[in-house]
């Protein structure tokens, strides 16, 4: 075994508590009363406010139609996140399995065509998604909120290079075997991808969770508001006298990182066998 | 069960013009093990997968029992491959591994069970049914790999290099147990190698494909005894067949000033093919100076000189050899080849008429 180094450990302990410090910060804060805050700052201690100030986030109805509450804002972004990382990792497995396994005329430079997009933020095409969605009418759904995006570069370059690692003979095997491309693609590609899979979608969800401007556009009806959009409203909306509702603020802020957390504890084994080991 | 015939097959990849496969015609009678054997790019495994369909034929025809099959998918051509990095699917249990191609065809479930029981229990592959392939060795996964061929009972099987990714030991063992479950199933198999020595063991007939063309056909201890060409000589045999620069000479082959064999062939230059096994040393003939030898153990190999010309030699003794030390053959362990075409010279085998008187 390696020697323990004490000055290295302390080194990372450090380190390990400065990052996890704003969190903790987060979570004690919640627990207090906004005056307290107000007047005090942050705390790092736990306070006595925690279940009454979770239970007014979740169940308070707010906005100006007076319908929105936390956990309707952290179903939307529950169905995003999940609409988004499924969706994505469904759509760019049938497009690499097309570009892996089907020879057609100029599949390497649809591939590249289809790469070169990571290169261009969302930010640039926000403008024509938008018109295209209005023109549909699907302002305001969920399927307008998530489909535009659904389209992915990045998880299909992953899959690509995926099944080009998959041997021939597998396939041919299959052949042999009497299954076709749909059920060779169902019965042994996709098991064989399920570490690839949860990778993909540890990453997915985190960015369809964490979304926030293509929601802020694509939503006006407040019942389609995400938890993003909805940390902003509280503090805007919520305002009792003067004093800013702080407590709820960090409330939500700590909810909207649970989801996130949990999906990656419960993948990250998989998902680091995804990055690192091929499992053939 | 069937007979496979093969009709002036060819193939030439897209964007060549040399034909990867050229005109292979090869009657495979039911129930024969067929091997077939070359070097590599020969050109082999072009042509086994033109018959499991996973290549297509550009020339030819292919046909399984009485059935074109040159344009059928390869599930529907009555066959099964074994692959030689066995591509099992990894993510399945071996008893699923064996049942995948029978359940793609719709057998009922009560028939898929009783042949996955059976191949098991044929290739001792019972305990470990409900494994996953990581968890199996080399050998045990080639056995899994021809269960996954033999519950199809198909009408031919094709191995393709099944051995390759085994160790010396297991391939040999192996090899018996390919041979020993082929005869008791009596199913016609097409197998690839280019190890000789598998080829030489396994075959009912052996192919022997050069540059895709076929150099000759026949049964294992045939093509040794007379090949077909120098290529087949040379191939065929460890160690290989000796080629030599040689001339006829008023009804004898000459090698290096020495007659070796009367012939019955005009006077000119010829190839000359020796075995090492063939030939022993002795107190006169062929002078050869020793070069190296390699012990065996049960025997050694002794390389050497012939004028310029190299010539290995079988020796049982154990005697230093050192300088130069006499050869002889018998005049009907003599091979003859053509100096310019390589086709083997039949002239070679009988003495030279001798007059009555």
């Amino acid at each position: 075994m390696q020697k323990i180094k004490p000055l290295d450990h302390a080194i990372l302990i450090l380190g390990a508590l400065f990052l996890c410090l704003p969190v903790v910060m987060a979570l004690m804060s919640s627990t207090q009363a906004a005056i307290d805050i107000h007047s005090n700052g942050l705390y790092i201690t736990p306070g006595s406010e925690g279940a009454a100030t979770y239970g007014k986030v979740l169940t308070q109805r707010g906005g100006f139609t007076g319908d929105v509450t936390g956990l309707l804002m952290l179903t939307n972004s529950m169905i995003m996140g999940l609409g988004f990382a499924v969706g994505k990792i469904v759509l760019s497995m049938m497009a690499a399995y097309a570009l892996v396994y089907f020879r057609f005329r100029f599949a390497t430079l649809m591939f590249w065509a289809i790469f070169a997009t990571l290169l261009l933020p969302l930010e640039v095409r926000i403008m024509p998604s938008y018109q295209v969605m209005s023109e549909l009418h699907l302002l305001n759904t969920y399927t307008g909120l998530i489909v535009p995006l659904l389209a992915s570069a990045t998880g299909t370059f992953f899959f690509r290079q995926f099944f080009r690692s998959v041997p021939d003979e597998l396939l041919e095997a299959a052949r042999i075997d009497g299954a076709g491309p749909v059920k060779f693609f169902i019965d042994v590609l996709v098991p064989l991808s399920k570490t690839m899979m949860s990778a993909i979608f540890i990453i997915m969800f985190i960015y369809g969770w964490n979304q926030y401007l293509w929601p802020l556009l694509m939503t006006t009806d407040e019942s389609f508001f995400t938890l993003m959009r909805g940390i902003k409203s509280i503090l805007q909306v919520w305002v009792g006298s003067q004093i800013p509702d702080y407590n709820e603020a960090f409330a939500l802020a700590v909810l909207a990182m649970v989801p996130p957390v949990a999906v990656v504890v419960i993948f990250q084994r998989m998902f680091i066998k995804g990055l690192t080991e091929s499992d053939k | 069960m069937a007979h496979l015939s093969l009709t002036n097959v060819g193939k030439t990849y897209g964007g060549s013009t040399q034909p990867a496969v050229a005109g292979v015609d090869i009657e495979i009678a039911d129930g024969e093990f067929i091997v077939l054997v070359g070097p590599s790019g020969c050109g082999k495994s072009t042509l086994l997968r033109m018959v499991a369909g996973l290549e297509t034929v550009t020339r030819g025809d292919i046909r399984i029992g009485d059935t074109l099959v040159n344009r059928l998918d390869p599930a529907e051509r009555d066959i099964a491959m074994v692959f030689q990095n066995y591509a099992l699917y990894p993510h399945m249990t071996v008893r699923d591994n064996m049942a995948y191609g029978l359940k793609n065809r719709g057998e009922s479930k009560s028939v898929i069970e009783e042949r996955v029981a059976e191949a098991a229990r044929m290739l001792e592959l019972r305990p470990y049914l409900d494994r996953k392939p990581r968890a199996l060795s080399g050998g045990q996964r080639q056995r899994v790999a021809m269960g996954r061929a033999i519950v199809r009972q198909p009408a031919a099987f094709l191995f393709d290099e099944p051995l390759s990714n085994l160790d010396a030991k297991l391939r040999v063992s192996m090899r018996m147990e390919i041979r020993k479950l082929q005869k008791r199933l009596g199913t016609t198999s097409l197998y690839v190698t280019h190890d000789q020595l598998e080829a030489m063991t396994l075959a009912d007939r052996l192919v022997v494909l050069n540059g895709g063309a076929v150099e000759q056909i026949g049964a294992p201890l045939e093509v040794y005894r007379r090949p077909a060409s120098t290529f087949v000589a040379a191939f065929i045999g460890a160690p290989a067949m000796s080629l030599l620069d040689a001339r006829v000479d008023s009804g004898q082959v000459m090698l290096d000033g020495h007659a070796l064999a009367p012939v019955a062939h005009a006077p000119g230059p010829i190839t000359l093919g020796l075995r090492a096994e063939d030939l022993r040393i002795t107190d006169a003939g062929l002078p050869m100076r020793v070069d190296h030898v390699e012990e065996l153990g049960a025997q050694r190999i002794v390389h050497g000189m012939v004028g310029d010309q190299s010539l290995a030699v079988v020796d049982t003794g154990d005697a230093t050899l050192a300088g130069t030390v006499r050869i002889a053959v018998a005049p009907s362990k003599v091979h003859l080849f053509d100096s310019t075409t390589g086709r083997r010279i039949e002239a070679a085998a009988q003495p030279a008429p001798v007059p009555a008187e």
